[in-house]
């Protein structure tokens, strides 16, 4: 394990998944023997049909689910070995977008990323500075007095990129982030989710919006059955 | 960064308690019904205590002396009677004394009035009235009377101990006082436990329908406690609120029975009772209060933690 972790780190690799399995029963098999590598700055397209295994992989990542067999590294880091606090530190790491958004309904678009800020130990003369201007960045600065039910999908899935970049973390994984959007809104969230891996932050997005996956151009892994089919370089939506 | 964080959860409780009205709204009524119990048996426990009290006074045993007993015996055994630990007090009846009542207590029967004129003598006894902390008692203290008077066999001062004549009255009222005490207790903790259990519900239902909030919390980093504090305080003021308002209506309520419970009762002002046991019942309340909203919400919130 030893010898894996070094790998991991010396190679400058930010995710490995070393034959991941994760079995909830024989007939219900979500993820088999997958090993997989992420590096930093790299943006992953994982594609697939729904009950490919895409979110089971992404909530091992988050350590919200524990795989039956394998082992996930974050880093230097053996994800499923963390403990409470550890975890807390690894989230903080990791942006999340999810498709059904997830913002806290009670809380306006200032308290959602004010909230995460919060969490993770920043002052409040940090909040009041760049709350405004993770705002900007996904242009919804206008709302930023709003509740989440004032909101539409697409503003909704905005204020839910800027919670996960507002802490700066090292990855983005976005699931489905377009799910619920018409093609326009689409379109824009995947230009925002571009242009914070040109700045320079890792982004995994699992989708399986063909258009999507062909517009980009970057590197694509396709799922099927909870296995790995394709890991393009630079691919398209096969499947 | 400390006290920023405590002050952010304190924020954010009272935030969440204000912008979540209607289940804030059911928690609060459920937890004001819960208090309400709690300081009614409060004020059911005072009457209990009070009207057994009163049936417990009304309770003695006296001691009737030979007409040869001098009074320094008399005060003698008095002083050794209330030397006992279970007495409560013991009163000195003179003859003298003893025929004044008489004659008021039968100042409109003229027939006997005259009968007693006939004599030349008084023939009323002198007498001691004694009072026992507890009804069970009166048989020790009958016991002790009777041992000490055969003790001084050629001197026996001690004409007659009533306890004998009462002792089916006695037996029965401290088993019904017992009984009462027993049974009222058993249904203070059953209401009690009932209460609680509501309450504990009532805030678990409103925090499951945050459920998924809280694993979002979770998800962006958000430790633990941090997620737990807002929901606390939140429970807190459940509890201080629902207090509030449970003192200030039974503050309503007791000085509107108040007159009605002196009658009643004979003597016990409720409201009399609540202005000058406050202090005791405001602790109460407002403890309960805020331990079963604390608690509650520390229990329910940890269930959904484990994301």
């Amino acid at each position: 394990m030893v010898i894996l972790k070094n790998f991991c780190y010396n190679n400058r690799e930010m995710i490995y998944f070393d034959k991941v399995s994760k079995i909830y029963s024989d007939d219900c098999v979500a993820l088999e023997d997958i090993t997989l590598t992420i590096g930093p700055k790299e943006f992953v397209s994982i594609v697939g049909h729904s009950g490919a295994g895409k979110t089971t992989l992404i909530k091992m990542l988050l350590a919200e689910e524990s795989p039956t067999k394998g082992k996930v590294f974050y880093e230097s880091d053996e994800v499923h070995k963390l403990k409470g606090k550890e975890i807390t530190n690894l989230r903080r790491k990791i942006g999340t977008v999810f498709q059904d958004f997830r913002l806290l309904p009670n809380k306006t678009v200032f308290e959602n990323i004010a909230f995460a800020m919060e969490a993770a130990g920043r002052t409040d003369e940090e909040i009041e500075a760049d709350v405004p201007h993770v705002l900007e960045l996904v242009d919804i600065s206008k709302k930023i007095y709003s509740f989440p039910g004032e909101l539409s999908g697409g503003e909704k899935q905005r204020v839910a990129i800027a919670r996960a970049i507002v802490n700066q973390p090292d990855i983005i994984i976005a699931d489905e982030p377009t799910g619920n959007l018409d093609p326009a809104n689409t379109f824009e969230i995947i230009q925002i989710l571009k242009k914070i891996n040109d700045l320079g932050t890792t982004v995994v997005l699992t989708t399986h919006n063909r258009g999507v996956i062909d517009s980009l151009g970057k590197r694509v892994i396709s799922m099927q059955n909870g296995r790995i089919v394709r890991d393009d370089k630079s691919g398209s939506y096969v499947l | 960064m400390f006290i920023t964080k405590v002050k952010r959860v304190f924020r954010a409780g009272l935030t969440n308690f204000w912008r979540n009205g209607f289940v804030s709204l059911s928690s609060l009524v459920v937890m004001f019904i819960a208090l309400f119990i709690i300081c009614s048996l409060i004020f059911m426990s005072a009457i209990l205590k009070f009207s057994l009290q009163e049936i417990k006074d009304k309770v003695d045993i006296n001691v009737y002396f030979t007409t040869n007993a001098s009074e320094m015996d008399i005060l003698s055994m008095k002083k050794s009677i209330e030397s006992i630990g279970e007495v409560s007090s013991v009163t000195y009846i003179s003859s003298d004394q003893a025929l004044v009542n008489f004659n008021e207590r039968h100042k409109d029967d003229s027939l006997i009035l005259q009968a007693l004129d006939e004599l030349d003598t008084n023939p009323l006894t002198a007498s001691l009235s004694i009072k026992a902390k507890e009804p069970s008692q009166y048989e020790g203290i009958a016991k002790f009377l009777t041992d000490q008077d055969s003790s001084a066999v050629n001197n026996s001062i001690i004409e007659k101990v009533n306890y004998y004549q009462n002792k089916v009255v006695i037996d029965r009222l401290t088993k019904i006082t017992d009984a009462t005490n027993n049974v009222g207790l058993w249904v203070a903790i059953l209401f009690l436990v009932i209460s609680i259990i509501i309450t504990f519900n009532t805030i678990r239902l409103a925090i499951f329908i945050s459920r998924d909030e809280i694993s979002v919390m979770r998800l962006v980093g958000a430790s633990g406690r941090y997620v737990k504090g807002p929901f606390v305080v939140s429970g807190i003021l459940y509890g201080i609120v629902s207090a509030t308002l449970v003192l200030l209506v039974f503050l309503g309520l007791t000085y509107w029975i108040g007159n009605l419970s002196k009658t009643f009762f004979v003597g016990l002002d409720l409201f009399d009772f609540y202005l000058k046991n406050f202090g005791q019942i405001f602790i109460i309340i407002f403890g309960s209060g805020i331990a079963l909203g604390a608690i509650s919400s520390y229990l329910a919130v940890r269930k959904y933690l484990r994301v």
